[in-house]
């Protein structure tokens, strides 16, 4: 099991917006997490990436503890168990967030020099690697205010894998985007699926959940109400909830 | 006197007042870095007294603050200091006050740095202090330049203030000779070299402006 989430919960000013969530990811799976706005999806994937600190509950990576219960409160991993944790995993941000000051090929090798000791040439020869992957062979030297925002989101996409993850994950990656622009992302995540890269995908595009998911996740209102299949999901909701969900998606 | 002959004279303080420009750079630059983390820290004991630092270099005259470094340390503990503390007490005050300037842009740069650069520099692993010097600084020294040309201007004409406490700047010379010789050519030698020293200033500042100028926000 590439990624454990065991009973989270996570209160912001007394509001739970995570109730008791539980989820497993396994090797090589593409989970794609639905659900209105406000249901606690994006939250739990900053749970899952440490950009916020959940209240209770487990998190483990390839059965190793990022966070866990001791007597009744929560403990995360520190130092280097820390970081060696996180870089079982990669983000991909709805706003990109790549560095500006840097050219696309800094952003994508800062990490693997500066954190994990790697050449510079052997950096460098992976992030090329990533970028003809990416179909941005051309744009190494280029800055990201000079990149379309297809562009970013695919550097930020190879900006996360040049770590080599055992999984990603992707925060809405569409929804900063223009429409005719979705296509490109989709495309790679596509891509990564049929290269069964395990992903856990928050969005709002049914059609990544229906064409590059193995399993879809309906939340609302911090509880996981309904999965299975796209197909299971899509065609045959069982709950009340995800049919109203859904149906506002269908006109 | 000539003007040529009035500008020989005032060659010396000019000098002197370059070099309290380029110390009190120095010295104010990174103490501002300092002051900026001590005014953004979590803790309220040390949060509060660096507001407080703040609030009076910015609140009080530089003058003042000069004679009081200057004067404080006789008149109020009795340590007799010689002319040699000076220049030095000049380069203690500007320090200090400018650093209080510079704190406050420094901090207003740093905090208008969007969350999301923080949240990649930390998923891809970086330190605390990698995010800060890779990521973050670079980011706001770009942002930052236009205030920071302001108070580099300032600065300029603030090292005339030196005359209070009889450091021979090219202020002081200035004054002097205008009383001597009971001319406005002193004054009006002082107001070319501050404005030239000024449009240095601006000049190199614009330079650096458009070195950054190859990537935007």
């Amino acid at each position: 099991m590439v990624l454990e989430i065991k009973h989270l919960v996570k209160s912001f000013n007394n509001k739970a917006v995570l109730k008791d969530i539980s989820l497993e990811v396994e090797q090589g799976e593409a989970v794609a997490v639905i659900g209105p706005s406000g249901s606690g999806k994006s939250t739990l994937l900053r749970c899952a990436t440490t950009l916020e600190t959940a209240d209770s509950g487990e998190i483990l990576y390839n059965g190793r503890a990022l966070m866990s219960m001791e007597d009744g409160t929560v403990s995360y991993a520190q130092g280097e168990e820390l970081r060696r944790i996180r870089a079982s995993f990669g983000l991909v941000f709805q706003n990109f967030n790549l560095f500006p000051h840097m050219s696309v090929m800094d952003n994508i090798t800062l990490s693997p020099r500066i954190v994990f000791g790697k050449s510079k040439e052997e950096a460098e020869t992976k992030a090329v690697e990533l970028l003809e992957r990416m179909g941005l062979a051309d744009k190494a030297g280029e800055y990201p205010c000079r990149l379309s925002g297809g562009q970013q989101q695919r550097v930020s996409i190879a900006r996360a894998l040049a770590l080599s993850p055992d999984m990603l994950f992707f925060d809405e990656p569409t929804s900063a985007l223009d429409p005719e622009l979705t296509g490109e992302i989709l495309k790679v995540i596509r891509e990564l699926a049929e290269q069964r890269m395990t992903m856990v995908i928050v969005t709002h595009e049914m059609s990544f959940a229906k064409e590059v998911a193995d399993r879809v996740i309906f939340i609302d209102q911090g509880v996981i109400v309904e999965q299975g299949t796209p197909q299971q999901v899509f065609e045959a909701p069982r709950n009340e909830r995800t049919r109203a969900f859904l149906s506002r998606f269908s006109d | 006197m000539s003007f040529w002959d009035i500008c020989t004279q005032l060659a010396g303080g000019m000098l002197t007042s370059l070099a309290i420009f380029v110390l009190t750079l120095l010295f104010s630059l990174p103490l501002g870095l300092l002051v900026a983390f001590g005014r953004m820290n979590k803790h309220a004991f040390i949060r509060i007294p660096v507001k407080i630092y703040i609030s009076i270099m910015r609140g009080t005259p530089l003058m003042l603050q000069l004679l009081i470094v200057y004067f404080g340390p006789y008149l109020l503990f009795g340590m007799e200091t010689t002319s040699y503390y000076r220049f030095p007490a000049v380069i203690i005050a500007f320090s200090i006050n400018y650093a209080a300037y510079f704190a406050e842009i420094y901090r207003a740069g740093i905090e208008s740095i969007p969350k999301g650069q923080y949240e990649a520099a930390q998923v891809l692993g970086l330190s605390r202090s990698q995010t800060f010097f890779r990521v973050i600084l670079p980011q706001v020294v770009k942002r930052i330049l236009p205030p920071v040309t302001n108070e580099v201007i300032t600065l300029v004409k603030d090292t005339s203030l030196a005359y209070a406490i009889a450091v021979t700047e090219m202020f002081t010379l200035a004054k002097q000779i205008a009383a001597a010789e009971t001319s406005m050519l002193p004054y009006l030698a002082a107001g070319i070299f501050y404005y030239v020293f000024n449009f240095v200033v601006a000049w190199s500042m614009e330079k650096a402006e458009k070195a950054f100028g190859y990537y935007q926000t």
